[in-house]
């Protein structure tokens, strides 16, 4: 699992390459509150080289999302793949958060 | 084989039981005193559906031949919960914990934070988990579930051991049981729970081995063996799930009750707020139509971060027009002043107001939408954050304090399977006097009645016939107390009064009656195969009052919102001479049936009374003395005394 962030224009890039699973999901929380602390409330996490996620590693997007509202911005997940949209749907979760197709259109509305 | 008879006797059971109470309810009852006869055809229907619910878990009865040789690169965490218990007793098992073979990391999860405990961790090299600082004081702990939901977002162990602070492992724990989750479905293998420090006579009943036993095997059977709360195995990715799927649920469910009472609620601001101002006015316009908006999207199953983000941004437009205009207003003011007071000013020249001060005063906490409490209580509501909680996902059920059952039927209404593994692999202490006995026994029924009612089995998506029987057979067992009352005033009733609930006591009664009663007892002679199920039977009468109140206190909580007065078991035993006061209305019941017996008997010899109705119920009445005698014993018992019995434990 690799985590990376590019700052965009009006937002935060973060990229999760791997497996998002139990032992790298804490991992991603605390990348994200960093970036977060870094000054950027307004979070795309692109998953487009995340191969696999599991239950933890959507609690822990979740924990994000909190994170990002609180601190008065957003996160939103992009190019989301086949297994992940599964989870997503399995865990009712794609009633929560919407997968957009690219990270810059994430916001691309606001 | 076995197999084979305990069916057959289920099935005579049935027969014979059917039987009698279909003659009770068509050809037995005493109309004119209909208001003992139908409580009395009411408790025995009752106590034949919790027998038929019974013969259908041992129908299933599933016994296991030890599981599969496990994954040995499975990773686990191994949980010791712990609030209040002496330090020995949780360092004694997290010691043992450590010494589990099959690779893993053991946790100590102290609720109570207490420093002492969190230095023997660290010298020990046990991992120390405490609340993190999400769990502020004005949030829910919710308990043990919290304790360990809290714990789960802290470690990453593919399974997890959860074991109470007493119970101490043996080393082959993991190896034992790690192997049943092979199976990709399966989310829990449960294991007994013994106590090591019970007496061979059990004088509180601590000891369930027909629970432990036939009941697990049986529901294990219809794959509803559920969650102990100790000495059982879950799978992380179950866990997680559940939380999550119960944070959509929950989400929903708020955001939805908050736009529902939007219109009141801003309808009520409309009245109450400052109606000359047109900008309140506009905002509150703004805030309708925003949440009108929300409502239409929810509707059409918008993703609800999108919807509620959506809301946000528009109120808090509008919010800001509202105080920027408020500061312009303000600056004017200013100027006019300084105008007024040229000579004054000084070098500081005109005031300004500071030019983040829009953006500061706009926020969430000053701004004046605070003024209007149920708008802002509503747009408070309107988030994903769920900050009503600690964590947005809790994936141990927080809705009964008995997390562990509540959890469990989530998980098998998710399509989970689970096992029961009937073989001792951890050894705890139980309750060695009767007022902390009872305090555990509330609670245990408090929690499967807080289940009942606000997840009752019978309407849960996802769950099988079978299940939904197997849970409701648990839960049904603890309505028993209403039944042990009418149980004791039929004969009280009959003896001193004469009033029979039961038209006449002759052949047609006994004949249906006897039959019933012997097929019965046979039933959990041949279930129980010689387990020892007297004590449970006496406990599930003598605890009565326990049982009325636990339904009671559980039924106010969950409709009414009242605290269950819930306190947590104690490990060590409470001091004081014995209480005969915890067990008065059994001594009130049991004067009462004495007394009756003793009138009866004159009342028969007097020749007020007829032989075989006067037999009948004296002999009813000495059946519930002798049950009732256990609580003499068990007031009286003066805790464990390992010198009485040859020691069964290592060092401790």
């Amino acid at each position: 699992m690799e985590f990376s962030y590019e700052v965009k224009d009006s937002y935060a890039e973060v990229k999760a390459d791997g497996r998002l699973n139990m032992v790298s999901a804490p991992k991603l929380r605390e990348f994200v509150t960093d970036v977060i602390a870094g000054g950027s409330n307004r979070i795309v996490v692109n998953l487009e080289n995340t191969a696999f996620m599991d239950s933890s590693g959507l609690g822990a997007l979740i924990g994000c999302l909190k994170a990002a509202r609180q601190a008065g911005g957003d996160l939103r997940i992009a190019a989301v793949q086949p297994q992940v949209n599964m989870v997503l749907k399995l865990t009712s979760m794609d009633k929560v958060l919407t997968a957009y197709a690219t990270a810059e259109e994430a916001f691309s509305n606001d | 084989m076995t197999r084979f008879w305990t069916r057959l006797v289920v099935v005579l059971t049935v027969l014979t039981g059917l039987n009698y109470i279909a003659w009770r309810w068509m050809a037995s009852l005493n109309w004119e005193a209909w208001w003992i006869a139908l409580p009395l055809v009411v408790a025995e229907t009752y106590s034949l559906i919790d027998v038929m619910l019974f013969g259908m878990t041992v129908w299933k009865l599933k016994i296991r031949k030890g599981a599969p040789a496990p994954p040995h690169d499975a990773t686990v965490d191994v949980f010791i919960t712990t609030y209040n218990e002496d330090l020995d007793m949780v360092l004694t098992t997290a010691l043992a914990a450590q010494k589990i073979r099959h690779p893993h990391s053991t946790w100590i999860l102290d609720d109570g934070a207490r420093p002492e405990l969190k230095a023997l961790a660290e010298q020990h090299g046990l991992g120390y988990v405490t609340r993190s600082g999400d769990w502020t004081k004005d949030l829910p702990r919710h308990a043990k579930a919290g304790n360990l939901n809290n714990a789960l977002m802290v470690t990453h162990g593919e399974f997890l051991l959860i074991l109470d602070a007493d119970q101490i492992p043996e080393p082959d724990i993991l190896e034992k049981t790690l192997g049943y989750f092979n199976n990709r479905r399966v989310a829990l293998v449960q294991t007994p729970q013994y106590f090591s420090n019970v007496p061979a006579d059990d004088p509180l009943g601590s000891q369930a081995p027909l629970f432990y036993g036939p009941i697990q095997q049986g529901k294990d059977g219809w794959n509803a063996a559920f969650f102990c709360g100790s000495n059982a195995i879950l799978r992380r990715e179950a866990l997680m799930q559940l939380g999550l799927v119960g944070y959509v649920k929950e989400t929903e469910k708020s955001i939805r009750r908050a736009l529902a009472a939007s219109r009141a609620a801003i309808k009520q601001a409309r009245k109450s707020a400052d109606m000359d101002s047109p900008l309140v006015a506009e905002v509150l316009d703004e805030v309708e139509a925003a949440t009108r908006e929300a409502q239409e999207e929810v509707d059409a199953g918008r993703p609800l971060s999108e919807v509620t983000y959506r809301v946000r941004r528009r109120v808090d437009a509008a919010v800001q027009t509202l105080v920027q205009a408020d500061v312009a207003a303000l600056q004017a003011d200013l100027e006019e002043i300084a105008a007024m007071e040229l000579a004054h000013v000084g070098e500081s020249g005109v005031p300004v107001v500071a030019d983040d001060a829009v953006q500061r005063m706009a926020a969430r906490d000053w701004s004046p939408l605070g003024a209007l409490e149920s708008v802002q209580a509503v747009l408070d509501a309107l988030t994903v954050e769920r900050n009503d909680e600690a964590q947005p996902v809790m994936p141990l059920a927080t809705i009964s304090v008995t997390e562990d059952m509540a959890t469990a039927m989530r998980m098998h209404a998710m399509g989970w399977e689970s096992v029961y593994h009937h073989e001792i692999l951890a050894y705890g202490l139980a309750p060695e006097d009767i007022a902390t006995m009872l305090t555990q026994r509330l609670r245990w029924a408090q929690g499967t009645i807080q289940v009942l009612l606000r997840e009752n089995p019978l309407v849960q998506k996802g769950l099988k016939l079978g299940q939904r029987l197997m849970y409701l057979a648990t839960m049904w067992t603890y309505l028993s107390g209403f039944a042990a009352v009418i149980y004791f005033a039929a004969p009280i009733i009959y003896l001193l009064l004469g009033i029979l609930p039961v038209s006449s006591l002759s052949w047609d009664f006994f004949i249906r009656f006897i039959p019933f009663m012997v097929v019965n007892q046979l039933l959990f002679a041949v279930a129980g195969r010689g387990i020892p199920t007297w004590r449970g039977q006496q406990y599930s009468l003598a605890l009565f009052p326990t049982w009325i109140k636990a339904c009671t206190t559980a039924a106010r909580n969950v409709w009414f919102g009242r605290p269950l007065g819930f306190a947590v078991t104690p490990k060590a035993r409470q001091s004081g001479g014995p209480s005969w006061s915890l067990i008065r209305p059994q001594i009130v019941v049991s004067v009462l049936l004495a007394v009756a017996a003793v009138v009866g008997i004159i009342r028969l010899a007097t020749g007020l009374a007829e032989p075989l109705g006067t037999l009948v119920n004296v002999v009813w009445v000495v059946f519930d003395l002798v049950v009732m005698s256990i609580l003499v014993r068990a007031v009286l018992y003066k805790g464990y005394e390992p010198a009485a019995e040859p020691a069964n434990r290592e060092e401790l």
